[in-house]
């Protein structure tokens, strides 16, 4: 995990995070996204830490609000 | 270099450092004794004003992360609401006696800098936050101080279960708001949101009382002892290679060797505690008491224990039972951590033992890269941190191991861990 609290990226660009204590392994987002997340052997998401590139925010936002579990998140910088 | 032992509380001073011990006093202080030692509570009368002294005497929490101590307050006194401030007394770490011990000792000195670092915040509310069965020292101090008047603000008395991350920073505000004592994640800080939605200072208790220390001597005083770069004294927790623990005051960048002076024919330092890193003793050796030194080596002071392995255990052994430790006492609320440490833990366990399979550790090597920085909390870091660093100081004897040797003569368990495990859910209240 990349430490979100004092990482500074590009004005305007955005990053998946997720929550890993609400995140409850349903690996869709490593289905939707595979671009950007993976599944790891246990079915969690390893996120890609750099910001959203401009071409995939569309499907990020999708993956984002498929999370059953609420848990992924799209950040500022 | 002071030390204090369970069996000997007689003080020593080191020559060296004039003035020390600071902490630590000969026997325990009550609240007259104490009076005599320091004079009356220095309240600033308003908020804020102590907070350019601790800032001039670059205090560094002692809880384990050495965050600056000036800026926490400085957040909590610019955060919009009245304040709540916490003493965490809550010394999860299994190894770590150092906050116990003051709190037994120097007791007043803990609640003064509860109440100075209260009023820098402009708190409304204070509390002390320990374990169950703390010292009937600290409660009888609140006590008498109760009774003397010498408090501004009344201090309210909260129970840590007894878990290794009890005293981590956000399950604290949990346990504090009647929750379990488990991790949160994100934002906002507690520092901003804490207890009830209010902005919450979290100070470790020997931070506390070397702000009581700050405020009545000066940031000139406490620069006395220490580096430039790391001022004052610290409470560390030794284990020598016989066995022995003991308690030592000692300034930052005090030579290691001081403090074990049979070191070098040791095994292997674990500096840092649980969540700390192996060092090869040679090395070990040459290394003085701060984070600039330690931190080159890929080491830190964490909480200050210092344990330094005889050459007769296995270190991998002791790994291995530390990782079990430490494996059941993940939270189970983020997956890798869940799922990666068991497995993290039987692998050292079949490591610990004889012919381990050859890809046992890859596999742990590649589940401790899969956890890292996976956890709402530092738990699986710092298991890592710790596993890696056993991994390569104890490469020989995973080597012997792998052909079926073990080069420890002596069995009984080395580093000290807990009787019987934790199993049930109330264990987190």
């Amino acid at each position: 995990m990349v430490d979100y609290q004092t990482r500074r990226a590009a004005a305007g660009s955005q990053t998946l995070r997720v929550n890993p204590i609400a995140c409850t392994g349903h690996g869709v987002c490593a289905e939707l996204l595979p671009e950007l997340i993976s599944a790891d052997e246990w079915g969690y998401p390893i996120i890609d830490p750099r910001p959203v590139p401009p071409a995939l925010e569309a499907e990020a936002r999708k993956t984002v609000a498929a999370c059953p579990a609420l848990a992924l998140r799209l950040v500022r910088g | 270099m002071t030390a204090v032992t369970a069996e000997d509380r007689t003080a020593r001073t080191d020559p060296r450092t004039p003035g020390l011990p600071r902490l630590l006093p000969r026997t325990p202080e009550d609240l007259r004794a104490h009076l005599a030692r320091h004079g009356r509570l220095p309240y600033r009368g308003h908020p804020g004003l102590l907070i350019g002294d601790v800032k001039a005497a670059g205090l560094t929490g002692r809880g384990g992360a050495a965050f600056p101590t000036y800026r926490k307050l400085a957040v909590v006194a610019q955060a919009r609401g009245r304040p709540v401030a916490i003493a965490n007394g809550a010394e999860s770490e299994p190894a770590s006696h150092k906050d116990a011990l003051l709190l037994r000792t120097a007791p007043h000195l803990v609640l003064d800098g509860l109440q100075l670092a209260a009023e820098a915040v402009g708190a409304a509310e204070a509390r002390l936050y320990l374990h169950r069965g703390a010292s009937h020292e600290v409660l009888r101090a609140l006590a008498e101080r109760a009774a003397a008047g010498t408090d501004r603000l009344e201090v309210t008395v909260a129970e840590a279960p007894p878990r290794f991350l009890a005293g981590q920073e956000t399950a604290l505000v949990s346990r504090i708001d009647g929750g379990p004592a488990l991790p949160r994640f994100g934002l906002p800080r507690v520092s901003e949101r804490g207890v009830g939605g209010a902005p919450t200072l979290v100070q470790n208790v020997e931070t506390l009382a070397h702000i009581a220390l700050i405020a009545r001597y000066g940031p000139r005083w406490f620069r006395a002892a220490g580096t430039a770069a790391e001022p004052g004294t610290m409470l560390a927790t030794v284990y020598r290679p016989d066995g022995q623990c003991t308690v030592f005051e000692a300034a930052i960048g005090t030579p290691l060797r001081d403090m074990l002076p049979d070191l070098a024919g040791t095994q292997a330092l674990l500096a840092g505690g649980f969540h700390g890193t192996w060092l090869a003793a040679p090395r070990a050796a040459q290394l003085t008491l701060d984070n600039e030194t330690l931190r080159r080596h890929g080491a830190s002071l964490g909480a200050g224990v210092l344990a330094a392995l005889p050459p007769d255990r296995c270190g991998l052994g002791e790994a291995a039972r530390v990782a079990r430790y430490l494996a059941a006492e993940s939270a189970g609320q983020c997956g890798p951590c869940f799922n990666g440490l068991p497995r993290i833990a039987a692998a050292m366990a079949e490591l610990a033992g004889p012919k381990p399979r050859s890809r046992t550790r890859q596999d742990a090597e590649r589940w401790a890269a899969l956890v890292t920085g996976r956890g709402a909390c530092h738990h699986p870091d710092g298991t890592v941190q710790f596993v890696r660093s056993a991994l390569t100081v104890f490469a020989p004897e995973l080597d012997a191991h792998q052909r079926g040797r073990c080069s420890a003569s002596n069995r009984r368990p080395f580093l000290p861990l807990p009787d019987g495990m934790p199993a049930t859910e109330e264990d987190w209240v």
